[in-house]
């Protein structure tokens, strides 16, 4: 009856998704996306609809835009929403920042990826979402590593290392109180490998800066970062063209680029098999300090 | 390097391994499992520069591999792991998920939890300490949670200068152990975490040793799946797209648990005990022949009954149990100990019905195995055989039959916070 239906670990870890999303569907009652156009986000959104299917995803995507978004990224979501059958609600850091909110960040390390926060907690509230459903991995990161799949977060979005439900076999417990909310993070098992090589057999399609192309560039403390006119330059610091592509999709400031000219999915497997630095090496935003990504999560980060 | 396709065709066919880890606060688990990432190269640059730089900065001299695996703040200032982490490597044949949990007193809950997922346990023990007092309470709740593969690890051998007589007593003692706990079959390994001897590579310290190294036996022991053979299909949701292409469509979305199903097979709906037809099974569009045990599938069936969720779809020919009443060996989570005037929520696969508990029967010590039927008082971490009263009726297979379908959590209405995991008897 079907052929095309392979039994491996990455089948495994599909099931296992699978079922998170549809406890989600029926432990919450306004659930939500998180939606940011890089490969994570949109492997959920196919596990989701996978999940559901023949009926729609029943829930929207959110995306909490900094304004500072790679233009094809962008591009890529409004028209990923659109074939998906999907609404699309977007947070916008700009508006936080216009209404006082927060204070931008200046100088030359500025970036909008803390306010980002602040914008999504708000988005939260105004649509009184009860569940957040992101793409966060526990391989990505140490602390990440300790992370529920359904995780609690108390009235002000924070979330408390410490005090974190037992979860045993598959049964998640999605009850609050009022006020309260729970980040759900479907492929928490999964490895940056895993979401290749499972992008490759599904052939699912990525936004274009995932593979090589050239871009104006800069080196800053042995990181390649992307130049747009939004970043300021230290004095030693030169723009120049280079052939490169993404390994994770965040905020043009914080975003690591890596020389590479893999131009298709079988290449970028190639090139993640025999790398030597996790995805998030290449993220500016977590070198900020050792504990970068624990500090940014109790405040209630992605 | 092999060519693209010779390696697409290996991963096409990888399978994954859950384990648990456990041992004493100074057994060196951090550093095994630092030694499994580093010498299996699951490891970055990054990652590993990140904590030769903090090695540095605590005036050690060699890199601390234990580093890696000790994440939070918290833990780094106190030296200690407090909380369940998981871990990930492979190699060209498996996929790995270490549960990662720490092994003082106060955090069995944190065991319990890690060995809920997994099919095998690591237990460590210090070669100059032997078998302990947390051995036999690591090693019983590997067997409580029934975990299949148990494999001893006898660490820090270079400090018994790799002595085989030292090796062998602590195994001699361990047999002890797994005779009183009904564990049949178990394997050992002596290493040296910190430098790598039997940990991938086997070591010529030990010339004596003819055992596989550790990574070797993670990589080839028989991942057992469920061996239960009757279908169990617990609901979790019910799809009606209710959209033209789609019009009269209704599924029953959810994941085995328990035995296979094919197309065309006759089922029993539980509660209401009606029997119906399989029509189809499909995932995605595509449809499948059979679904077997953690499939997550959307099966359709012949006849229009109403099915919900927390319903469950079993084979025709072997029901479940179906009882108001379950008898169960619970390991208490929460600070605010056991109450029995207190009713609590309780949930058995996507089924959740109100509880009260009726019976404390006895205590478990967990560190001598004798049963107290005396003091009844349940705290946190403590383990015991209850009896419990539901409000609606459980559909359940006893948990040494059927993981899936034999393990219930307890929840505190006030708090929301799940307070105990049972196993059904």
């Amino acid at each position: 009856m079907t052929t095309n239906y392979i039994e491996n670990h990455l089948r495994e870890l599909e099931n296992e998704s699978i079922y998170v999303f549809r406890e989600i569907a029926a432990q919450f009652e306004r659930p939500a996306i998180l939606f940011s156009g890089g490969k994570d986000s949109i492997l959920l959104v196919h596990l989701a609809r996978k999940a559901f299917y023949p009926a729609k995803i029943p829930f929207p995507l959110v995306h909490i835009d900094t304004g500072h978004n790679f233009a094809e990224v962008i591009e890529f979501r409004d028209n990923f929403a659109k074939e998906v059958g999907v609404s699309l609600i977007v947070g916008s850091v700009q508006k936080t920042i216009e209404e006082g909110k927060v204070v931008e960040e200046t100088g030359h390390n500025a970036s909008r990826n803390k306010l980002q926060t602040v914008t999504l907690l708000d988005t939260i509230e105004e649509y009184k979402f009860d569940a957040a459903i992101g793409g966060g991995r526990r391989d990505e990161e140490k602390a990440r590593a300790k992370e529920r799949f359904f995780s609690h977060r108390d009235e002000f979005g924070q979330w408390n290392p410490k005090n974190q439900r037992p979860e045993l076999w598959n049964i998640y417990n999605g009850r609050k109180n009022m006020g309260e909310h729970f980040r759900v993070f479907p492929i928490s098992n999964w490895t940056e490998l895993d979401v290749w090589q499972y992008i490759f057999m599904e052939k699912i399609a990525l936004p274009s800066i995932y593979f090589t192309h050239d871009r104006e560039v800069f080196y800053r403390d042995g990181v390649l970062l992307a130049y747009a006119p939004y970043m300021t330059l230290k004095s030693n610091e030169k723009v120049e063209v280079k052939t490169v592509r993404c390994r994770t999709v965040g905020d043009v400031t914080c975003t690591g680029l890596t020389l590479s000219c893999a131009e298709n999915l079988e290449d970028i497997i190639k090139e993640i098999a025999v790398a030597r630095v996790t995805e998030r090496g290449s993220r500016w935003d977590d070198k900020r300090s050792e504990t970068a990504m624990e500090d940014r999560k109790v405040e209630g980060y992605f | 390097m092999t060519s693209f396709n010779e390696w697409e065709n290996g991963y096409l066919s990888m399978d994954l391994l859950r384990f648990t880890t456990a041992g004493s606060v100074d057994d060196g688990k951090s550093t095994l499992i630092g030694r499994l990432l580093y010498d299996s190269k699951a490891i970055f640059e990054d990652q590993l520069s990140a904590i030769e730089l903090s090695s540095m900065q605590r005036g050690e001299e060699e890199v601390n591999l234990a580093l890696l695996t000790d994440g939070l703040k918290a833990e780094r200032e106190q030296g200690i792991t407090i909380d369940v982490a998981y871990r990930y490597f492979a190699s060209p044949k498996r996929k790995f998920i270490i549960a990662d949990t720490p092994g003082h007193t106060q955090y069995t809950r944190n065991m319990v939890t890690g060995a809920s997922t997994a099919d095998l346990a690591l237990i460590l023990v210090d070669a100059r300490k032997g078998v302990i007092e947390q051995t036999v309470r690591h090693s019983y709740i590997a067997s409580l949670l029934q975990i299949k593969h148990i494999v001893l690890i006898v660490n820090k051998m270079d400090l018994v200068a790799f002595s085989e007589e030292v090796y062998s007593s602590i195994i001699t003692k361990y047999k002890e152990i797994t005779k009183k706990l009904n564990i049949s079959n178990f394997h050992s390994i002596p290493i040296c975490a910190k430098k790598g001897d039997n940990v991938v590579t086997l070591s010529e310290n030990m010339p004596w040793y003819r055992g596989k190294s550790l990574f070797s036996l993670l990589e080839t022991v028989e991942v057992e799946k469920n061996k239960f053979e009757h279908f169990r299909f617990p609901v979790q949701y019910v799809i009606r797209p209710q959209s033209n292409e789609f019009h009269d469509f209704r599924g029953y979305a959810g994941q085995v648990a328990g035995g296979k199903l094919a197309v065309g097979e006759d089922v029993k709906i539980l509660p209401s005990g009606l029997g119906t037809k399989v029509i189809t099974i499909e995932s995605f569009g595509t449809q499948l022949p059979y679904a077997k045990t953690q499939d997550s599938v959307v099966i359709t069936l012949a006849d229009d009954v109403d099915i919900c969720r927390g319903d469950m779809i079993v084979s025709a020919s072997n029901s479940p149990i179906v009882s108001q009443k379950i008898k169960c060996m619970i390991c208490w989570f929460n600070e605010r100990p056991l109450n029995k005037t207190t009713r609590y929520v309780l949930r058995h696969n996507t089924h959740e019905v109100k509880c009260k508990i009726q019976e404390v029967v006895y205590r478990m010590n967990i560190n001598t195995l004798e049963k107290d039927y005396q003091n009844l008082a349940i705290n946190m971490n403590d383990i015991a055989e209850i009896s419990l009263k539901t409000s609606l009726s459980l559909y359940y297979d006893s948990y040494s039959k059927n993981r899936h379908t034999g393990s219930v959590v307890l929840i505190d209405e006030t708090t929301n916070e799940t307070v105990a995991a049972g196993m059904i008897i």
